[in-house]
């Protein structure tokens, strides 16, 4: 492996991080899927060569651990990741601490699949024909996740205008249906 | 509910006169139309209030995630995960660091800029080939390293700023387990800007980073990951980079710039008188 490669792949980290941690909250959860995701780059690495984007690849990857991991934990029974309080990276105890803290107990009720699309696309600033591809998924199913996740979103932090009906976070029991791992 | 999004397949390309979809609405949010479409979509929503309303919350949901989360980026990497690929020792061998350079500006966080400006470049290379562009090992190269990656970082560069110096300072002296501190280098017209802690090779290293008026940056790093004896001052490259690094009573000291080699000095030995001093 070429030490520029290499230091691709090290220059993902912090991201790869970020993104964790909003698809879990737990900070050692988070950073437990991100240690999967580099030992499965570092052993796969030969087989990303000519597909582009590094980044693209690795978050990819990482889609395929959560997954694994959703399913795994679907199959035994546990708390909600979002009953929990998160760890929350440092920063300055202000006002809006609060603001934050909702925010990420609604981020962690979103079904997973919204999840990652908002996410993708809202903090990771990624095109959505990038993410469709991260996803394994048609453009338009990128797309209606993300209407999906901000309405509901704006339903829940604005205490707003829905019909109160539909839950769309919850919808459709079968995980295996709407979730895939790429190949 | 499905059909509310229409497969945004022409999204960005849309006619100017194609009615607004769903779709152009989050490709606005998220700044993946094109030009032509962002005028049409600017122009419906001054006249559709409700939809302005709700692209204004979709814009202020991704504002406080990026808030909510953007903090992690400037965390330090927790020491167990897997820098490498196998059993090779982090940093990368013979690891040139122009070629770091090219990948990582390429890659999408990383963007270079100031220190390394083309201005700093042309200086590095046309120094006297006295020193080869590899001679750096050990802690002098993960200081390169480290300064290749750190001090671009336009947002972030360092994760406890200069406001806060005391804080950092006692917060760096408890994690590396032994006094650190940062000298002053505004004699010779660096401020210190911050610090954050790094994995070395087995434990936590310093690095404190400055900024000079014109935008370059310097970075100071420290080890305990030395061993032997003190040594005097050694001189090393790697590509742009241009390190001075030294022992002393156990510490190991690098400091790495896109600066020339008699600036570096300078800072080397008033870095040293500090340190000494003290």
């Amino acid at each position: 492996m070429r030490a520029e490669d290499e230091a691709a792949i090290v220059a993902c980290i912090p991201s790869l991080r970020r993104y964790a941690r909003g698809l879990l909250a737990d900070r050692d959860r988070a950073d437990d899927l991100v240690q999967d995701t580099l030992e499965r780059a570092w052993s796969r690495f030969s087989m990303w060569r000519r597909r582009g984007d590094v980044r693209a690849w690795m978050f990819g990857i990482m889609h395929n651990h959560f997954v694994d991991r959703l399913r795994a934990q679907h199959s035994r029974p546990e708390v909600s990741a979002g009953d929990d309080l998160p760890e929350l990276p440092q920063r300055p105890l202000q006002t809006d601490a609060l603001e934050l803290r909702d925010l990420e107990r609604l981020l962690q009720r979103l079904a997973p699949e919204q999840r990652e699309v908002l996410l993708l696309v809202g903090v990771e600033e990624l095109g959505y024909q990038e993410v469709a591809q991260i996803l394994g998924v048609p453009i338009g199913t990128v797309m209606s996740r993300l209407s999906r996740a901000r309405a509901r979103l704006r339903v829940e932090m604005t205490g707003g205008q829905g019909t109160g009906n539909e839950v769309p976070g919850q919808e459709a029991p079968g995980l295996a249906g709407r979730m895939q791992r790429v190949k | 509910m499905n059909n509310d999004v229409q497969e945004p397949d022409d999204l960005g390309n849309g006619n100017a006169r194609s009615p607004i979809t769903e779709a152009d609405l989050h490709g606005y949010v998220d700044g993946q139309l094109a030009p032509a479409r962002i005028a049409s979509v600017e122009h419906f929503l001054a006249t559709h209030p409700e939809e302005r309303a709700r692209v204004l919350e979709w814009e202020e949901q991704n504002k406080t995630l990026r808030r909510l989360l953007s903090p992690v980026l400037s965390e330090p990497v927790p020491l167990g995960l897997p820098l490498k690929a196998s059993a090779v020792a982090w940093p990368l061998r013979s690891l040139a660091a122009g070629v770091l350079i090219a990948v990582v500006s390429g890659g999408s966080a990383w963007m270079l800029r100031g220190a390394l400006d083309a201005d700093a470049a042309r200086r590095a290379f046309a120094s006297p080939a006295s020193v080869n562009d590899s001679t750096l090992t050990g802690f002098a190269q993960r200081a390169a390293i480290a300064h290749v990656v750190y001090s671009p970082d336009v947002r972030r560069p360092v994760e406890v700023g200069a406001d806060q110096e005391q804080a950092l300072v006692t917060w760096l002296t408890k994690r590396m387990g032994s006094a650190v501190r940062a000298p002053s280098l505004g004699s010779l017209g660096y401020q210190l800007m911050g610090g954050r802690l790094l994995p070395g090779e087995k434990g936590p290293v310093a690095q404190f980073m400055y900024a000079a008026p014109g935008g370059q940056r310097l970075t100071l790093y420290v080890t305990r990951e030395v061993s032997g004896q003190d040594t005097s001052f050694k001189f090393g490259k790697d590509g742009a980079v241009n390190v001075f690094y030294w022992v002393e009573d156990h510490f190991g000291y690098a400091i790495a710039a896109g600066a020339d080699r008699e600036a570096l000095m300078k800072v080397s030995q008033e870095v040293y008188r500090q340190l000494k001093g003290g």
